[in-house]
């Protein structure tokens, strides 16, 4: 490993982290868009700083470009207030124009200086090590990865600072408000976070796949936990994991770094989605089943409590009298017995008093609906999973 | 080059001719359709669908090695649809929420088409320049095919729109309504959506990935400004959509280094300024002056309250006051009190001013009447 992929990897790490620490907020507060927004619209701010300065890297762009993110949250909001429209839509105006007006400002005067829209969207940060900086003729390293080392303990240090008021305000905003933590000022604080993190991000990553590196990590640290700080956590690792693996993907593939970065991104994503152990896809069907299952288990049980007569309680007959097909009755048949819920004689089915009384509390529940009988028959429910 | 000769240059020249053709076409098709997304507050799902198109752009290239422009878009249209029935199974199956669905959709979809764009541009295989114009779009290398198979596909969508428009009306509006009616809302929701794709997907050429779905919403928002019927708004923003296109082209080939989308885009947004501020009943200008007007009612009001107060400790009504005694009453100005002459409710005499009867009257039931009204 030569120092340049060294420094390729550090400054890829550096990023994820930055990112994922106001992501996490961002997808907890529904405003992951957002980011995607200020993503595009930080453009004409960028175009607009590097006609000043001529210097993709001097902190005024960075500023100036995150004012633009920040004066994009502040349009979305207006045009929401006007009740115009709704607010997605709001969102889905107002990126697109500053977008647009960035690109026309490239393409009509930028066309001889080094700015590259791809750039922007995409980033090179194969190219990041070659930027130096140097202070008094001595190198220390990277400019990107002193940018972005800057961002991520400004960030690191808000968040130590405010842990308690992001938490409160994102989980209650009524109580952080009653309390006297402003929402308001919480909230432009996140936005500028974000914006500034995007715009030193852009650089290495791309303004686009920033949005990735913001929302994923997060969204699969959210389907493993419901813990503010585990979620934090682990949406560092997810990061800087798909930031270090997919830089060696693309160097396999020779392809773009922030590509392959977001590439690991998704697989990892999909792999949680599909096999989390409580929220992921197959959990969740798997427990959909179950339930189906169980509620076809009591309309049986229900259904044998209300007919005395043997000919309605002939096996062949509950077959076609609630219309089930004959793998499922079958299933439903061997759970009650299997939970001793009823016997069969001679094809006749009976309900065991276990069954019996168990039907009347279904039944108690159904017509009074209260919520305190419930809890007794979810462990009762919980018999049938055994 | 003045208009006319623009106009003649429309007719006469063919690359000028189908780009033109093409962005009208373009335009009225998304905005036909963006009208369905925006009232279904799906606006955000263009973004995430045009995004997603980019990796099947780039997988068709690498299977069939052609750039043909339908190939390609076959490809888009695939992996835009793999992209929204996932963003579905994000947000029904797990407890993540829409906005995190779309952004992640978005942002994995469209860093997985880079790698591929990048890997593809490494190939030695001298064919691949160019796919990164479905990035920002080119309108420029639309051909007439292109145009006919835009036209196409939105004859499709206009008739499949007139054929299910009482379907998608009610779905829109009161989705538990059609389910109970027996509507199948599952198959009519999945109908609605893939039209919604299709449309992306056919920007993709000319306006790019990034930049669609303002096609998409800035015609329907406009619209939706401009009336409460589900008909005209659809009408309309096919309409602002085809201008918006044929502006947005002209405007930029009558400039040197104007890329076609950007422009078409920021003609969109004029029109949907334009409608924010002016429609007549939704306006933001209308909405503001019927407000001060409201506000110059109940000062009006305020003010007739006041002088009735000082007038009625008086045996006489009409008895002058000076003006003076107005001014420590915050409702007061010049404006209010000409306008009560006008109405009759108050004489003015040098600096001072007195009830008339009328005046007198209509303030004493200034209160009853609000009551009354009320009521």
């Amino acid at each position: 490993m030569s120092s340049a992929q060294i420094e390729i990897q550090l400054i890829a790490s550096l990023v994820a982290i930055a990112c994922a620490i106001p992501g996490t907020f961002l997808v907890l507060r529904k405003m992951a868009m957002i980011s995607d927004a200020i993503s595009h619209s930080i453009l004409p701010g960028i175009v607009v700083g590097f006609f000043i300065t001529q210097d993709l890297n001097s902190p005024l762009l960075i500023l100036l470009a995150a004012l633009t993110g920040v004066i994009t949250v502040v349009l979305v909001e207006y045009i929401q207030k006007t009740g115009l429209v709704k607010e997605d839509t709001a969102i889905g105006l107002v990126f697109p124009v500053l977008f647009s007006i960035g690109v026309l400002m490239i393409a009509k005067k930028a066309n001889d200086v080094h700015l590259d829209i791809d750039a922007v969207l995409v980033g090179e940060l194969a190219l990041a090590p070659f930027d130096r900086l140097i202070i008094s003729g001595v190198d220390v390293g990277p400019k990107s990865l002193w940018i972005i080392g800057g961002i991520l303990l400004f960030t690191i240090g808000l968040l130590v600072a405010f842990f308690k008021e992001l938490k409160l305000s994102t989980f209650d905003k009524g109580l952080a408000a009653s309390l006297g933590f402003s929402p308001a000022i919480i909230h432009y604080g996140l936005m500028s976070v974000s914006s500034i993190t995007t715009v030193g991000a852009f650089d290495a990553v791309g303004a686009i796949l920033v949005v990735a590196l913001m929302i994923a990590p997060a969204a699969t640290a959210y389907l493993l936990t419901t813990d503010l700080k585990k979620m934090l956590g682990l949406s560092i690792v997810f990061g800087v994991f798909s930031a270090i693996s997919g830089y060696w993907f693309a160097h396999w593939l020779d392809a773009s770094i922030a590509g392959s970065i977001t590439t690991m991104l998704g697989v990892l994503f999909l792999l949680v989605y599909l096999f989390a152990p409580n929220k992921g896809v197959i959990a969740v069907l798997y427990r959909e089943k179950q339930q189906r299952t169980e509620v076809s288990l009591l309309t049986f049980l229900l259904h044998l409590k209300n007919h005395d007569e043997e000919r309605e309680r002939h096996v062949n007959h509950l077959n076609e009298h609630i219309n089930w097909q004959k793998v499922r009755s079958k299933t439903v048949l061997e759970l009650a017995l299997k939970n001793n819920m009823i016997v069969i004689n001679n094809n006749i089915v009976s309900l065991t008093s276990k069954g019996d009384e168990f039907t009347t509390q279904a039944i108690d529940y159904i017509i009074t609906n209260e919520d305190a009988q419930i809890e007794d028959m979810k462990d009762d429910f919980f018999l049938f999973r055994g | 080059m003045d208009i006319r000769e623009y106009f003649s240059l429309v007719f006469s020249d063919y690359t000028l001719r189908t780009i033109t053709l093409g962005t009208a076409i373009l335009g009225a098709v998304t905005g036909m359709l963006g009208s369905f997304a925006v009232l279904r507050k799906q606006s955000l799902l263009g973004d995430a669908i045009s995004h997603a198109a980019l990796p099947g752009i780039a997988i068709s290239f690498l299977i069939t090695g052609t750039k043909d422009s339908n190939t390609l878009l076959l490809g888009a249209l695939v992996s835009g649809l793999i992209g929204t029935f996932w963003i579905r199974g994000i947000i029904t199956k797990t407890h993540l929420k829409s906005d995190t669905a779309l952004g992640l959709i978005l942002s994995l979809f469209f860093g997985f088409g880079m790698l591929l764009l990048t890997f593809i541009q490494k190939q030695p295989n001298a064919n691949q320049a160019g796919l990164d114009k479905y990035l920002f779009g080119q309108a420029a290398t639309l051909v007439e095919s292109d145009v006919w198979m835009m036209a196409g596909v939105t004859g499709i969508c206009l008739f499949v729109l007139l054929l299910f428009w009482k379907e998608f009306k009610i779905l829109l509006f009161d989705k538990d309504y059609a389910k109970t009616l027996g509507f199948n809302t599952k198959t009519i929701d999945i109908l609605i959506t893939s039209f919604i794709v299709l449309a992306i997907v056919l920007g993709l050429q000319t306006v790019g990935v990034v930049l669609m779905s303002a096609m998409l919403l800035a015609p329907a928002a406009a619209a939706r400004q401009w009336t409460n019927s589900l008909a005209t708004m659809v009408f309309l923003a096919a309409l602002f959509g085809a201008f918006s296109g044929v502006f947005g082209t002209a405007i930029s080939a009558s400039q040197n280094n104007l890329s076609t989308g950007p422009v078409i885009v920021l003609v969109a947004a004029v029109f949907v300024f334009v409608s924010f501020i002016f429609s007549p009943s939704r306006g933001l200008l209308f909405k503001q002056i019927r407000f001060i007007k409201n506000r110059r009612d109940l000062q009006l009001h305020k003010t007739l309250a006041f002088m009735y107060n000082i007038a009625e400790t008086h045996d006489d009504i009409s008895h002058p006051h000076e003006i003076k005694i107005l001014n420590n009453f915050q409702g007061f100005t010049k404006g209010t009190l000409k306008k009560l002459v006008e109405k009759n409710y108050v004489t003015l005499e040098g600096s001072t001013w007195s009830l008339t009867n009328e005046g007198f009257k209509s303030a004493s039931n200034l209160y009853n009447q609000l009551t009354k009204n009320d009521e």
